[in-house]
C-alpha cells in the first residue's frame, strides 16, 4: 500500500534482471524516492568508485505517493554517484515516467554494471527485456522516444532516455523523460551513458493502492483545496518559475556574466511577461502551461520559437512547440551569458531537452568560457571560430548544438565549468561548488542560499534547502544556519514522498504527513517525516565522506567569498560562509570537520 | 433534462487527475491504464484533449451488443455495461465509431464511461474546469452532437 | 399495418423493436424456427467456455420483453413466400399474411462434401442445439479437431481450448483467417495458437472421415491422418434462402417472375434494404446488401451489419424513408487472448497506400490502408484500446491532411490522428 513493495534490479554486465521484495525496514526508515534510494545506493556500491565505472549503481526511485491522486504525484528521482561532483547525485523529475514505473509494479529500478553494446530497457509490468539500442544510439532523446513508441506500437509508452550528450559522457548530461522533463543535475545522464543504457521505456497497468482509501481521498481533497487557493501556486500556474527573474534582478541576486554582476539589464526581454507577450508579428513565446502527472499546479511552460528567428528560419524541425523557459534556464542562458534574445534562449532550451543536458550547468560552463574568451585565455582558435562574447546569442545556440552533438569546442564545454577552467589554468573563473555550476541565486545577495550551496550533498543547488525568506529579510550570515538545516531536512522528507517541492508554498510537513499516513502502513507524522529527512541528509553526508569529500569541499567560489557584490541590495558585501558554516555544523550535530558524530548517527539510526 | 460531461480541451493541463479519479472509482486503485477517460497529448504537450464517451444518442455499442449487456440508465442517460451480462465478444468495441468502449483483458468484459451513476469523478477531480458535468440544455450538448454528426455522419445515412 | 419478420436473430429482433418504436399501432410477428427464446449465435462460444449459461446467450432479457412490446414471437418455420398474395407459408401447413415482410432468416453452416462428414461425432457449432452436443463431446483431455480456421472457427477455437481439450485446427487455406487477416496477421495468430498448445495445420484438406469404435479418423491430403473424439465443423455458412425455392423465386436467377425475390449469394436488397419484390425486405446474414467500401452488394454475415440492416429495414418498412450508404465489413476476434480486428478494405484499395507496424515478438500488428488521405481499411492485432475509431475514420471518410505523413511512419498514432482531425478543428 503506497509502496509496491518490489524492486527491479538489472545487471547490464550480465544482461539479467530480477525482482526482489522492497526492504520494508529501510522503507520505514527512509520512506521512498530520495531517502530510500540513497539507502539502497549506499548498500549497493562502494562510494569510492569512479562515477562513470560499471561499479556505480544507477537508481530510478519513486515514492509511496508517486502515482496516487495526491497533487504533484508524478515525481521520481535518479540517484547515483554523480560524475560532475564525485558526490551522491539525486536528480528529481516530473512528467509521467515516474508514475508509470510505479504502475508497472516497482518502487525502485536499480541498474548495475555496463552493457557491452548499447541497450535499452523495456518494462511492461512483469515483462522486462534488455533490448538492442543500436537503432537509436547516436540519436536524440526526442528521436529515441518517438522510435520506441512506434517500435513497441504503444503511444502511451513512457520513456526516460539520454541523448548524444549522455552517450558522450558530457559531465552534466541529464536523463530526459516525456520529451522535456529531466532529472537534470549532476550528470546522472552520463552515468546512464557509461552503462550504455540508452533508455528505459515503461508501461504499467497494475495501478497503485493506498492503505486507507477513504481517509486518503479526504486528505487529498483537503490538501488540494489548500494548494489551489495558494497565491504561490497561482503565480506558478500563470507565470511559471521564471516569475523569479524580476525579483532576483531587482534584489541584485541575479548571477550575471559568469557572476561578475548581480543584475541583468536585459531581464525584461526574457522574463515571464516577455514570454507571455504577443509581438507585433503576432508571435507569442508561451503557448500554454502544462502539468506533470497528478499536478494541480501546472507550472510547466510550453513555448514556440518565432519562426522568423535566425535559429529556425531554415529549420522547420524546430518549429513545433516544446518545453519552454524555466527561471533557471532564463538565468543560465540569459543573465549568466548576458544574452537577452528570448528565442535564442528557447532554442537552446529545446536543444538541452533534445540532447539531454542540464541547462544550468551548460549555461554556467558557457559563461565561464565566455569570461575566459573575453580575458583572451580562449581564442577563436579554440572555439571553432565562434566569438564567445557575453551577449552573443548565436554563440549560445551554436555551442548548445555542438555540445549536444559532442563536436568541436562542444567537447570542451562538455567537461563542465570546473574542469574547463582548470584546463585553461584559471580555476577561479569556475562558479561551481563541488564541481557543480550554480543556479540563479547570487550567494552574496542570498547568504543562506550560499550556505545551502556549500552544504548541499550535490554541490551548488537551489532545490535542497529553502532559506529564501530569511535571505530576503537580512543580507548577512546571521541566523541562517538553523533555517538552512531545518529546510534541508524538510525538503529531504518531501523529496522522499513522491510529491513536488513546489507544493511547499501551501503545504507544511503536516499536509504531507496526513497523505503519507493514509497511504502507507504505520503512523506517519510531521515529526517522523522530519526525522526521515534528517536521516536521509546524514546518510548522504556519509556517502560523500566515504567517497572522499571533506569539509574543505563545503565552500564557495572565491568570487562569492572575496569579491564584493557590485550592485543591488548586497552591494559591497561578500558571502559570510565562515560565520555560517561552524554554526551549521553545530546545528547538525557534526564535528567541526563536518563529520556526523556517533551520537547524531545513533540518534537518527542511520 | 440529463446532464452531460462538457470537455474544454483548452483548459486541460494533462494533469491526469481525471484518469486517476476514474480508475479509483471503478477499480479501487489509481491506475490510468484502467481509466475510461483518456487524455491525449499533442505536439510535446502543447495541446491535450480529454476524451471519453459522449453517451451519444445513436448508442452504437448498445445496439451492436448481441446479449443486451448495454442498457440506458434512465436517471443519467448513460449507456452502461452490465458486466454480469457482457460475454466479452467485443462487437461493441468495433461498432462504436468513437472508440470509447474498450475491451479489458483483465476482466474479459468491455468497459465504458458510466458517468459514475450521476456523479462523474473525472469532473469532480479536474482542477481547471476542463471537464464539467452540467445541464445538457445550456452546455451546448446540441453543438457537441452537431459536431459529432459532422464528424461521423448519420448512422447509415 | 401488419409486419411479419421471418427469423428471430439480431436482425429480426432489432427490426421488431425499431418498428414498434416508430409504428406503435402496427401488428408485429416474429417467426422463429428454434424452440428457444431469441438468442445470439455470437454468444455461443462463451457458453462453450462455460462463461455463461444458455440464458446468457439470449438477445433480450426479461421474460416479458416481447410481450411488453406487443411483438408476437411465434415458433414456426417459413416454407415459402407468395409475394402476390402477400402471404408466408408455414411448416405446419398454415400461412400468415403480411403488409410488409422482412426476411431475416440468417445463415446456416455448410459442411464440405467429404465422405463421412455426417458421422456421429462430427458437429457444427451454430445453434444452441449444436452447442449442447459439442459441450457433451468436448471434455477435458478429449481430442478435438476443428475443421476451418475462419472467423467462426476461431471464436469456437477459443472456447474449445478453454475446455481443456487436445485441439487440432485444420484449415484448407494457407493461413488462419484467410478472409479476415493477411499473411502477416494470419501467421502471427497461428504462431500464437501453436505456442499455446494448439496444433495448427494450414493448407490441409480433410479428405475423409471414418468412424470406428467410437473414434473418428480424419484422412488429409497432407501428412498423417488425425484421430479425434469430436470433430467440429466450421467451414463456412450460407444464407438461408432455400425456403424461397418454391415461391416463384429461385436462388441465383435474375429477372425472376414478378412474384419472385431476386437472389445472388444471398437475397439482393437495395439501399432501402428492399428486395426485388414489393413490400418484401431482407436483413442480416441472409441479405446481400450494399457494402460501404465497395458499393457492391455483398453478404457480410456479421453481427453489426445484421443490427444495422434490422434497423434500416424497419425504418423503411414503417414508411420512414431511410437510405443507407452500406454496411462496413468488420470483425473482431479473440484467439486465445490475442485480439484481432479487421475493417473495410483491409486488403487495400486500388492505387492506395499502406502503412504497417509489425512487432513479431509481442504479437502486435497494425495495417492501415489509405485512399488519398483517408483510411479505407485496417487490420489490428493486439489492439484493444479505441479500436472503434478505425471504423469511425473509415466510415466518415475523415481527411487526414497533415496526419497522413505521421501515420506513414507510425500507424499506431491513429487515435491521435482521429482526435485532432475530428475534435481539433472544432476547438
Amino acid at each position: 500500500m503506497g509502496w509496491q513493495r518490489r524492486v527491479l534490479r538489472v545487471d547490464l554486465t550480465a544482461g539479467t534482471s530480477a525482482v526482489e521484495p522492497l526492504n520494508m525496514e529501510w522503507a520505514n526508515a527512509y520512506l521512498g524516492e530520495r531517502g530510500l534510494a540513497s539507502k539502497y545506493l549506499m548498500e549497493s556500491m562502494d562510494p569510492k568508485v569512479d562515477a562513470l565505472s560499471p561499479e556505480n549503481a544507477l537508481i530510478f526511485a519513486t515514492g509511496p505517493l508517486t502515482g496516487t491522486m495526491a497533487s504533484t504525484s508524478g515525481r521520481y528521482a535518479v540517484v547515483t554517484k554523480g560524475p560532475l561532483t564525485g558526490a551522491i547525485a539525486c536528480s528529481n523529475s516530473g512528467g509521467k515516467f515516474g508514475a508509470e514505473l510505479k504502475f508497472a509494479g516497482y518502487d525502485l529500478l536499480i541498474v548495475h554494471g555496463r552493457s557491452e553494446r548499447p541497450v535499452y530497457l523495456h518494462i511492461a509490468d512483469d515483462e522486462v527485456v534488455i533490448a538492442d539500442a543500436a537503432p537509436v544510439w547516436g540519436t536524440s532523446c526526442w528521436n529515441t522516444e518517438e522510435w520506441l513508441k512506434a517500435h513497441h506500437q504503444d503511444p502511451l509508452l513512457k520513456v526516460a532516455s539520454i541523448g548524444v550528450a549522455g552517450e558522450s559522457l558530457v559531465r552534466y548530461a541529464c536523463v530526459v523523460n516525456d520529451l522535456h522533463r529531466a532529472a537534470g543535475r549532476s550528470g546522472v545522464g552520463a552515468v546512464m551513458g557509461s552503462k550504455q543504457l540508452k533508455a528505459v521505456a515503461v508501461r504499467g497497468t497494475k495501478g497503485v493502492t493506498v492503505e486507507d482509501p477513504k481517509r486518503f481521498m479526504s486528505a487529498v481533497a483537503q490538501t488540494k483545496a489548500k494548494l489551489w487557493d495558494d497565491p504561490g501556486r497561482r503565480g506558478l500556474e500563470k507565470y511559471g518559475t521564471n516569475a523569479m527573474i524580476d525579483n532576483m534582478h531587482g534584489f541584485g541576486g541575479l548571477p550575471t556574466r559568469n557572476s561578475q554582476q548581480v543584475q541583468f539589464e536585459g531581464t525584461t526581454k526574457i522574463n515571464a511577461r516577455a514570454m507571455r507577450a504577443t509581438g507585433e508579428d503576432g508571435h507569442r513565446n508561451l503557448v500554454t502551461n502544462k502539468a506533470c502527472f497528478g499536478c494541480t499546479i501546472a507550472c510547466g511552460r510550453i513555448a514556440k520559437i518565432n519562426p522568423t528567428h535566425f535559429t529556425i528560419v531554415n529549420r522547420k524541425e524546430y518549429r513545433h512547440a516544446s518545453g519552454g523557459l524555466e527561471y533557471e534556464t532564463a538565468f543560465a542562458f540569459g543573465a549568466e551569458c548576458g544574452i537577452d534574445d528570448i528565442d535564442a534562449l528557447t532554442f537552446a532550451n529545446f536543444i538541452m531537452n533534445e540532447q539531454g543536458m542540464d541547462p544550468i550547468s551548460f549555461g554556467g560552463t558557457l559563461a565561464a568560457a565566455m569570461e575566459l574568451y573575453e580575458m583572451g585565455v580562449i581564442t577563436d582558435a579554440d572555439t571553432d571560430g565562434v566569438p564567445l562574447e557575453f551577449g552573443n546569442a548565436e554563440a549560445l545556440t551554436i555551442m548548445a548544438e555542438k555540445t549536444g552533438r559532442f563536436e568541436g569546442f562542444g567537447r570542451v564545454l562538455g567537461l563542465g565549468s570546473k574542469r574547463l577552467a582548470e584546463k585553461y589554468g584559471r580555476p577561479e573563473v569556475s562558479i561551481t561548488i563541488k564541481g557543480q555550476e550554480i543556479p540563479g541565486y547570487d550567494a552574496r545577495a542570498l547568504q543562506g542560499m550560499g550556505l545551502g550551496y556549500a552544504t548541499s550533498p550535490r554541490g551548488a543547488c537551489h532545490m535542497k534547502h529553502d532559506v529564501f525568506e530569511e535571505d530576503m529579510d537580512d543580507v548577512s550570515g546571521n541566523g541562517k544556519a538553523k533555517p538552512c538545516k531545518d529546510s534541508q531536512d524538510r525538503i529531504a522528507a518531501v523529496d522522499s514522498t513522491g510529491l513536488c517541492w513546489f507544493t511547499t508554498s501551501a503545504w507544511g510537513l503536516e499536509e504531507f504527513a496526513v497523505q503519507v499516513d493514509a497511504a502507507c502502513e504505520g503512523e506517519w507524522t510531521a515529526a517522523r517525516l522530519t526525522e526521515v529527512g534528517e536521516r536521509t541528509f546524514n546518510l548522504e553526508r556519509r556517502f560523500n565522506l566515504a567517497a572522499g569529500l571533506t569539509s574543505a569541499d563545503d565552500t564557495l567560489p572565491k568570487r562569492f567569498l572575496r569579491t564584493p557584490a557590485p550592485s543591488g541590495t548586497a552591494e559591497g558585501k561578500v558571502n559570510e560562509l565562515s560565520v555560517m558554516l561552524p554554526a551549521y555544523y553545530r546545528e547538525r550535530g557534526w564535528t567541526s570537520d563536518g563529520v556526523p558524530t556517533n551520537e547524531t548517527l545513533s540518534r537518527l539510526r542511520v | 433534462m440529463h446532464k452531460a460531461l462538457l470537455i474544454d480541451p483548452h483548459k486541460c493541463t494533462s494533469c491526469m487527475q481525471c484518469e486517476l479519479a476514474c480508475s479509483f472509482e471503478h477499480t479501487g486503485a489509481f491506475n490510468p491504464a484502467r481509466s475510461r477517460i483518456k487524455i491525449f497529448e499533442f505536439e510535446h504537450g502543447a495541446r491535450s484533449i480529454p476524451y471519453t464517451c459522449t453517451q451519444c444518442e445513436e448508442a452504437w455499442c448498445l445496439h451492436a451488443c448481441p446479449v443486451e449487456a448495454i442498457t440506458v440508465n434512465l436517471a443519467t442517460g448513460a449507456k452502461e455495461v452490465d458486466a454480469n451480462v457482457c460475454v466479452g465478444c467485443k462487437v461493441c468495441t468495433i461498432a462504436c465509431p468513437f472508440g470509447t468502449i474498450n475491451y479489458s483483458a483483465d476482466t474479459g468484459k468491455v468497459v465504458k464511461c458510466d458517468l459514475c451513476g450521476g456523479n462523474p469523478q473525472c469532473a469532480e477531480a479536474c482542477p481547471t474546469g476542463a471537464i464539467t458535468y452540467v445541464d445538457a440544455s445550456w452546455t451546448g450538448l446540441a453543438r457537441m452532437q452537431a459536431s459529432a454528426v459532422a464528424a461521423h455522419g448519420q448512422p447509415g445515412a | 399495418m401488419k409486419h411479419v419478420i421471418i427469423g428471430a436473430g439480431p436482425a429480426g429482433v432489432v427490426a421488431a423493436e425499431t418498428l414498434r418504436r416508430i409504428d406503435p399501432s402496427s401488428r408485429i410477428v416474429i417467426l422463429g424456427d428454434e424452440p428457444e427464446p431469441p438468442y445470439s449465435r455470437m454468444a455461443i462460444p462463451y457458453l462453450l467456455a462455460d462463461n455463461v449459461g444458455e440464458s446468457g446467450t439470449y438477445l433480450r432479457h426479461g421474460d416479458a420483453h416481447f410481450e411488453t412490446l406487443d411483438v408476437e414471437v411465434r415458433q414456426a418455420r417459413a416454407t415459402g413466400v407468395d409475394t402476390a398474395k402477400k402471404s408466408v407459408a408455414l411448416g405446419d401447413g398454415g400461412a400468415i399474411d403480411y403488409d410488409r415482410l422482412l426476411i431475416a432468416t440468417g445463415a446456416c453452416p455448410i459442411k464440405p462434401p467429404i465422405e463421412g462428414i455426417d458421422s456421429e461425432g462430427v458437429e457444427n457449432c451454430w445453434t444452441l442445439a449444436d452447442a449442447r452436443r459439442v459441450l457433451a463431446g468436448a471434455q477435458p483431455g478429449s481430442r478435438v479437431v476443428l475443421m476451418g480456421a475462419g472467423f467462426i472457427g476461431c471464436i469456437v477455437l477459443e472456447a474449445l481450448a478453454a475446455r481443456g481439450v487436445e485441439l487440432v485446427v485444420v484449415e484448407m487455406a494457407d493461413r488462419m483467417l484467410p478472409r479476415m487477416m493477411d499473411e502477416t496477421g494470419g501467421a502471427m495468430i497461428a504462431r500464437w495458437c501453436a505456442s499455446r498448445g494448439v496444433t495448427v495445420r494450414t493448407a490441409t484438406r480433410v479428405t475423409g472421415i471414418a468412424r470406428a469404435g467410437g473414434k473418428l479418423t480424419l484422412a488429409t491430403d497432407s501428412g498423417d491422418p488425425i484421430e479425434a473424439d469430436l470433430v467440429v465443423c466450421a467451414t463456412g455458412v450460407s444464407p438461408n434462402t432455400g425456403f424461397l425455392a418454391g415461391t416463384g423465386s429461385a436462388a441465383g436467377t435474375s429477372g425472376a417472375a414478378s412474384a419472385g425475390i431476386e437472389c445472388g449469394d444471398g437475397i439482393l436488397v437495395d439501399h432501402r434494404l428492399c428486395t426485388s419484390a414489393e413490400d418484401v425486405y431482407a436483413a442480416g446474414d441472409v441479405a446481400q446488401g450494399p457494402d460501404f467500401s465497395t458499393g457492391r452488394q455483398e453478404v457480410h454475415a456479421i453481427q453489426p451489419t445484421a443490427v444495422e440492416h434490422g434497423r434500416i429495414a424497419a425504418l423503411n418498412m414503417a414508411g420512414a424513408e431511410t437510405p443507407f450508404r452500406g454496411s462496413l465489413s468488420m470483425n473482431v476476434l479473440n484467439t486465445l487472448g490475442l485480439v484481432s480486428s479487421s475493417f473495410g478494405l483491409w486488403m487495400g484499395a486500388e492505387g492506395g497506400e499502406r502503412s504497417t507496424a509489425v512487432d513479431e515478438t509481442r504479437s502486435r500488428y497494425l495495417r492501415l490502408e489509405f485512399e488519398d488521405d483517408r483510411i479505407v481499411g485496417a487490420l489490428a492485432l493486439g489492439l484493444t484500446q479505441h479500436v472503434g475509431v478505425l471504423r469511425g475514420l473509415i466510415q466518415t471518410r475523415v481527411r487526414l491532411g497533415a496526419w497522413m505523413e505521421k501515420l506513414r511512419t507510425d500507424p499506431t498514432l491513429v487515435m491521435n490522428a482521429y482526435l485532432e482531425c475530428t475534435q481539433g478543428e472544432a476547438r
